[in-house]
């Protein structure tokens, strides 16, 4: 019994070993396997993968309009308190007053990336974008106004 | 052709030899001589292959897990290596000042003149060879047990808990370890009948002993290359510079050039180990042969004996490399475990089969 357990580990860790020999062995025999991104080289052709989360945007349509109401779910969602939402109040035609944003600022020099803006914005005013070059000399430029300068809501959006 | 095949190192050496004799008269002055050639010689043929190995091993770690390695200095990142020496060069050489300055820098001196002794007896191609004493094999194990000496004096000295438990690991492991290495090297001593390298290579003339010994002689091969992996502290038996535990281990507190001849000793430790498991399993210099095919084995010594010797080395470093950058570390009682209560007893019953075989002249 003594014999046949010793034998038996034996051969087992052998053969695992081995299993482990031959995946390392074939990854050396096909460089084609090779994940590495030689970055700065590549930069015409890379791209990333969907679920990339590079910084937070405001899409636009070609009337210079967004979604966002203003309502101030991402400010209340965001854990370090990355956006600020400066609203003002609009009179419409009928003299009803409504609430919009004055400025949507962002700093990314404070997110962390960690999609609770997104998930929690009631109208999908905002996405996450693709980009990956952040990297700037001074940390105020990493301040933005996601809205675009003179931009509006967009019709039917509550 | 017969011109082409007369130039061969022995013949080199030999030239110079007869060259030199006509020269100097003394014979005492002749043999430090040669001695001194022997010697830069030595040291030209290790710094490149440190070089080589050093590039070999980032390459191969590359592939293996699936990144491109050094790409940038020199084609294919060749000159890398030259230019983290340079960088190694001017870093400052730190001593730690509760140390003991002394044996701390004593130590990597030790590690890498020990490294560089055992290179003696090794027969790098036919009739080439620095020292071809009788005793080949057992100074080979025997000076390569001293090399544990400086690991443990560079713990001790650092005075860094550390390095110390790093060496102490070491000293457990290379104690152990030595056993394995020495019980296969013996089922080879038992079949040649002689502790000479010149005579084990030899006695391979019609097949390797890998071959000729069948199971047995394959088992010592397959504990030989384990064991002396765990004797240079190479992973997966690296526990003595464990860096996720010990930051580095014995060589902690090291920098600059001193740390730069650990790395050194390494190496040629790396080389050394496989070129014994060339010499002793795989027949050395000795090209393939197979019985008494004479057309055959006439084929394959046109191949110059230096590749055969390098071809076989750089094989066993491949698998060395391949062990490091597939297996995960062990742990110390593992590590005893896998000596003990495995390597050890097989080797021993081992040991008791090449015996029976030699007696019984049951090899080709
Ligand atoms: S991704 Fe996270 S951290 Fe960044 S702005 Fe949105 S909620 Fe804040
Ligand atoms: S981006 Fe979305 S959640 Fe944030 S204020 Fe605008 S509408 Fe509200």
């Amino acid at each position: 019994m003594f014999l046949k357990d010793y034998f038996g580990t034996i051969f087992k860790s052998i053969k695992s070993l081995l299993t482990g020999m031959r995946k390392t062995g074939y990854y050396f025999t096909h460089p084609k396997e090779i994940l590495t991104e030689e970055y700065p080289d590549n930069r015409a052709t890379l791209k990333m993968f969907d679920r990339f989360k590079g910084e937070v945007t405001m899409p636009h349509n070609e009337n210079n309009e967004h979604r966002c109401t203003g309502c101030q779910a991402c400010e209340i969602a965001c854990p370090n308190g990355t956006i600020k939402i400066i609203t003002k109040q609009e009179i419409k035609e009928d003299g009803k007053k409504k609430k919009a944003i004055e400025a949507f600022v962002y700093h990314l020099e404070l997110c962390t990336l960690c999609n609770n803006c997104i998930t929690s914005c009631p109208s999908d005013a905002i996405v996450m974008a693709q980009t990956y070059e952040h990297s700037v000399y001074d940390k105020t430029q990493l301040k933005k106004i996601l809205n675009k300068p003179g931009s509006k809501i967009m019709e039917g959006v509550e | 052709m017969n011109q082409l095949l007369e130039i061969s190192f022995s013949s080199l050496a030999s030239s110079i030899h007869s060259w030199l004799s006509s020269a100097i008269a003394n014979a005492t002055i002749l043999n430090v001589v040669e001695m001194a050639i022997a010697g830069v010689c030595l040291l030209v043929f290790l710094v490149p292959l440190c070089f080589v190995l050093g590039y070999m091993e980032r390459k191969v770690a590359a592939f293996m897990q699936l990144r491109l390695g050094p790409n940038r200095v020199g084609p294919k990142g060749t000159l890398q290596i030259v230019a983290d020496t340079v960088k190694l060069i001017f870093k400052e050489g730190l001593t730690p000042n509760a140390s003991d300055k002394f044996l701390f820098n004593l130590a990597p001196i030790i590690v890498v003149v020990v490294s560089m002794l055992v290179m003696a007896p090794i027969a790098f191609a036919k009739n080439f060879q620095l020292w071809d004493l009788n005793i080949g094999v057992l100074y080979v194990t025997s000076i390569s047990s001293i090399a544990v000496i400086g690991i443990l004096m560079a713990g001790w000295s650092s005075y860094n808990k550390y390095s110390l438990l790093g060496a102490m690991r070491s000293g457990a492991q290379i104690v152990s370890y030595e056993l394995s290495v020495g019980l296969s090297i013996i089922s080879i001593v038992i079949m040649t009948g002689s502790l000479k390298i010149s005579d084990i290579v030899m006695s391979q003339a019609d097949g390797w002993w890998i071959f000729k010994g069948h199971l047995p002689i394959f088992i010592s091969f397959v504990i030989f290359v384990i064991a002396s992996t765990a004797e240079i502290n190479r992973a997966p038996f690296d526990l003595s510079e464990a860096e996720q535990e010990l930051t580095g281990g014995f060589h902690t507190e090291y920098s600059g050039m001193k740390f730069a001849m650990f790395l050194l000793a390494e190496y040629i430790n790396l080389f050394v180990v496989s070129a014994m498991a060339a010499t002793l399993f795989l027949g050395g210099w000795m090209p393939f042969h197979i019985g008494h095919w004479e057309a055959f084995n006439h084929i394959m010594d046109f191949i110059p004996s230096s590749l055969w010797f390098l071809g076989k080395t750089f094989a066993i470093i491949f698998i060395i490399m391949q062990f490091r950058w597939t297996f995960p570390r062990l742990r110390v009682d593992q590590l005893l475990n896998l000596e003990w209560k495995y390597l050890l007893p097989i080797s021993m019953v081992n040991i008791i089969l090449v015996t029976i075989m030699a007696i019984m002249g049951w090899y080709l």
